[in-house]
């Protein structure tokens, strides 16, 4: 394939994904936004009042990047892991792709930006909810920052979900990574906490959390502090990206979990 | 002229241990309508798969047109269209989008695989049901809507796996003789059917697989006048001549 080929192949299949997203947008957008909404109305205006500032701003104001991040980081995972599981086994219309002279990489890529569109709009989704809950005074001190890192981390944990995708054998694969492993190191990556207020091995702990790096970057986009320097977080975040993309592109080009 | 599709020693063993190519050699000329028969779990199916990037092979060389299924990946995919067993193409989709977006990953752009789409639906007897979501439509029509998914990036050689299962004798009918004229204008077909007499009709070369071996091949009455004489007639009831031989091959006896 040439490369206005591989381009017409690539937007087939991004393209088809965002047709889908949009067509079933009650089951794509609008559960994360409902959930942030609460979190806003309990962790930021109930609890949040009571708990003062944190790195020298109020709650609320400190959760929304930790909040925008937790929209991106599970909508840019489950849209890649459950639409590549989908088509694997319960349709088997990956085999539409796959008997296609498309090279495994730009399968990857397809459905990678397909979870990243929807990873980057619930994120922006949920910022505007929270503009709403901070009385339209959002913090922001970089939107370059905010942006890049919001692509990356939904490039990130889309990678990880296709990775799911293309090796989950059963539904329960699917569903067992979010819940136990996506979950607790969402929220232990400093969504609704400074790391600093840890204790000493707890810090240490979260340090090899990836996720604390990713809220970490953003977080400085919006307040301008952060936990580490941003350049660690950037570093962190392409190393990651680099990793998951051999993943993926060994199980695919090999047919790991997906050829017989 | 090269070989539409030449298979050389091919061995494939699945993880479970289920052996299902014992080293099958096959050559399909180049404009061939062939037959590809045997029973149930013979090994048809994953020399398919094979052939198609769907499975992978255990040993040996599967080229299409000249271009190996593994060095040459690209090039060789290019020159297929497959038809599959089963109907794998997502229910809420509208046959026009599958058909489109089927060109879209061969690299063709919507501007010329919409009208192409249409048109080849249109030939299938679909264009009612183009804007219809998937799941509306009967099994024949399923079928013939996995046929035009299969031609939209004008393919070369055209894998046909069980097309007609299921389907009704007229809609058999027509789709034999849509498949037909497509063989007419030089389109190669690999046809694999559980309908021996169509089989018997339409294909002009064939190859009979039993147990992951290829136990008999070659030009179909070239086949049928080497194995007529000694067909099995202990049974009750009798076949056309090529179920005979089918029979005869593919006996545990």
């Amino acid at each position: 394939m040439n490369t206005y080929q591989l381009w017409i192949s690539y937007y087939t299949m991004l393209r088809k994904d965002v047709v889908r997203l949009f067509r079933i947008w009650v089951q794509t957008f609008l559960p994360s936004v409902i959930t942030s909404a609460l979190y806003f109305l309990i962790f930021g205006t109930v609890l949040g009042s009571r708990i003062g500032t944190m790195q020298g701003v109020n709650y609320m104001t400190f959760v929304v990047p930790g909040l925008v991040m937790l929209a991106v980081i599970t909508n840019a995972y489950s849209n890649t892991s459950f639409t590549f599981f989908q088509s694997k086994f319960f349709m088997r219309s990956i085999d539409e792709i796959l008997v296609s002279p498309t090279p495994p990489w730009l399968l990857i890529a397809g459905f990678v930006s397909g979870g990243v569109v929807r990873g980057i709009l619930v994120g922006t989704l949920v910022m505007l909810i929270s503009a709403f809950f901070t009385g339209l005074h959002l913090t922001i001190a970089n939107i370059g920052i905010i942006f890049v890192f919001g692509v990356l981390t939904a490039v990130v944990f889309a990678l990880a979900g296709l990775v799911n995708g293309v090796y989950a054998k059963s539904m329960d694969a699917i569903n067992i990574v979010p819940t136990f492993v996506l979950t607790p190191m969402t929220y232990l990556g400093g969504v609704f906490y400074s790391v600093h207020s840890l204790p000493q091995f707890a810090q240490y702990v979260t340090y090899v959390n990836p996720v604390f790096y990713l809220i970490n970057g953003f977080r400085y986009g919006f307040l301008g502090v952060a936990d580490i320097a941003i350049w660690i977080s950037f570093a962190v975040l392409f190393g990651i990206i680099a990793v998951l993309f051999a993943i993926n592109w060994y199980l695919i080009r090999t047919g790991l979990g997906l050829k017989q | 002229m090269a070989n539409a599709l030449s298979i050389k020693d091919l061995k494939k063993e699945y993880a479970n241990g289920t052996v299902a190519l014992k080293g099958v050699s096959l050559d399909i000329p180049e404009g061939d309508f062939f037959a590809l028969l045997g029973p149930n779990g013979a090994g048809k199916t994953t020399i398919i798969g094979i052939t198609a990037g769907l499975v992978n092979k255990s040993s040996g060389t599967v080229s299409v047109f000249g271009s190996d299924i593994n060095t040459d990946t690209e090039q060789a995919k290019t020159n297929i269209g497959l038809v599959g067993q089963e109907v794998n193409f997502n229910p809420f989709e509208k046959p026009l989008d599958i058909v489109v977006n089927q060109a879209g990953y061969y690299g063709i752009p919507r501007s010329i695989a919409i009208p192409r789409a249409k048109q080849i639906l249109t030939d299938l007897g679909l264009a009612e049901k183009m804007d219809k979501t998937a799941m509306s439509l009967s099994g024949g029509m399923k079928r013939r809507l996995m046929i035009a998914r299969a031609l939209v990036n004008e393919p070369k050689f055209l894998i046909l796996d069980e097309p007609t299962a299921g389907v009704d004798v007229e809609l058999r009918r027509g789709m034999w003789e849509y498949l037909t004229g497509l063989s007419k204008k030089g389109l190669t077909i690999l046809l694999t059917t559980h309908y021996l007499e169509e089989a018997e009709q339409l294909c002009k070369h064939v190859a009979i697989i039993n147990k992951g071996e290829i136990v008999e091949q070659g030009a179909m009455e070239d086949v049928l006048k080497r194995n007529e004489s000694s067909t099995n007639t202990d049974s009750k009831f009798r076949g056309g001549r090529l179920e005979e031989v089918f029979i005869k091959l593919t006996s545990e006896k």
